[in-house]
């Protein structure tokens, strides 16, 4: 890791020059400490230090993201659209962890200055923004539709309450990409691991009972690297801005592979 | 992400060749031989302990022993086998040029073998007293 280390002190020397005050006079200032890379200017990436006054400030790190777009530098980009944590958009690192910047409280980040980088091992479009490219066509490649071969009825298709129970956990996520981004499997593989937030969204499909692809479900997912790159690192659970469990739901997913053998 | 190619379409990339449609089979040979070391590795090192500071001739004969010898032969089944599988994911996991990892993996797979039939061949020996 020591060519990270190195990596990551020549971009914190460049951040003093450009630190941008807020005016003289304010009490409750905290240093935010962003991720900058353009690619118009052919410049390395670098951090940009910005000080914001938390008195005249939204409690969330995003509207210190918008105050400082607004009042500092119109040039921050960033992706943000709900401000409420359900469409995904402001997923970023915050403070050392994949998180939403819409539902991270500038109060529950560690003491000091915020650091704020972009989803860690996505290519970076520009700022804050990733490529989610390849992530979306992932998503694409599970097929995530009710897939069924038996000719649809008069109305709804029925679904026990216990049956129904089994999606919570599921349908909640909002596929923001936290937790793939926080995976080391899917750094290294990602080209063809799924990660555990497409895993997740898999099973939200394989365990639906209106489904009836569920053996081709499976099928497309028994596979070295698309399902069994998961080592269960458990990032993914970690970081979860929705306090959903991608982890389990891979589990499910091995245990229903080894169970159609047995 | 290393075989993704920004002049394919997107869904391309993410298809690639296909589901292999295995690896289960490797996930559950994993815990199963995972599970056999968890008694036999207690085993053995029960059995290097109780060895300790015997002479040549009651060590053989320890080893000579038909509960020993059938365990040991059993403990080095499990081990090279769980050694292999183990090894596979970490070159799937860091090794990335294919031919590269190929290469990789059929050494590994010979390594152990190789070693598996030389430790099982002694053991062998020394049980029926050549």
């Amino acid at each position: 890791m020591s060519w990270l280390n190195l990596h990551f002190q020549r971009i914190q020397r460049s951040s003093r020059a450009s630190a941008l005050r807020p005016s003289l006079g304010a009490k409750n200032v905290r240093e935010f400490r962003v991720y900058r890379w353009s690619p118009d200017d052919g410049a390395n990436p670098r951090i940009d230090t910005y000080e914001v006054d938390l008195a005249t400030c939204g409690p969330m790190v995003l509207d210190a993201l918008i105050k400082i777009k607004n009042e500092i530098d119109p040039t921050l980009t960033f992706r943000r659209s709900c401000r409420e944590g359900i469409c995904g958009s402001c997923a970023m690192n915050i403070d050392g962890t994949n998180t939403l910047a819409c539902t991270k409280a500038i109060e529950d980040c560690s003491k000091g200055d915020v650091p704020i980088y972009p989803l860690p091992h996505m290519s970076v479009v520009k700022d804050l923004v990733p490529d989610m490219t390849h992530f979306y066509a992932q998503y694409a490649s599970i097929k995530p539709w009710l897939r069924t071969q038996s000719a649809a009825p008069p109305k709804e298709r029925l679904q026990s309450k216990p049956d129904r129970a089994k999606l919570d956990g599921l349908y909640e996520c909002i596929l923001c990409a936290c937790c793939s981004t926080a995976c080391p499997s899917y750094w290294w593989n990602g080209d063809r691991y799924l990660g555990p937030a497409i895993l997740l969204q898999a099973y939200r499909w394989i365990v639906d009972s209106r489904d009836e692809d569920t053996g081709e479900r499976l099928d497309a997912l028994e596979d070295p690297f698309r399902l069994y790159r998961c080592h269960t690192i458990m990032n993914c659970t970690r970081t979860c801005p929705k306090g959903l469990n991608p982890a389990k739901a891979i589990a499910e997913i091995k245990k229903l592979m080894v169970e159609r053998r047995a | 992400m290393n075989h993704v190619d920004p002049m394919r379409a997107p869904l391309k990339n993410a298809r690639g060749l296909g589901s292999a449609r295995h690896g289960t089979h490797h996930f559950i040979i994993q815990r199963i031989t995972a599970i056999a070391l968890l008694v036999l590795v207690i085993y053995f090192v029960a059995l290097l302990v109780s060895l300790a500071g015997s002479d040549y001739a009651s060590a053989r004969a320890a080893v000579a022993h038909p509960v020993n010898a059938i365990l040991l032969i059993a403990f080095l089944i499990a081990m090279f086998w769980h050694g292999q599988l183990g090894m596979q994911v970490v070159i799937e996991d860091y090794v990335h040029p294919p031919g590269k990892a190929m290469v990789f993996q059929v050494v590994v797979i010979f390594v152990c073998v190789l070693a598996a039939v030389a430790s099982i061949f002694a053991v062998v020996r020394i049980a029926l007293g050549a």
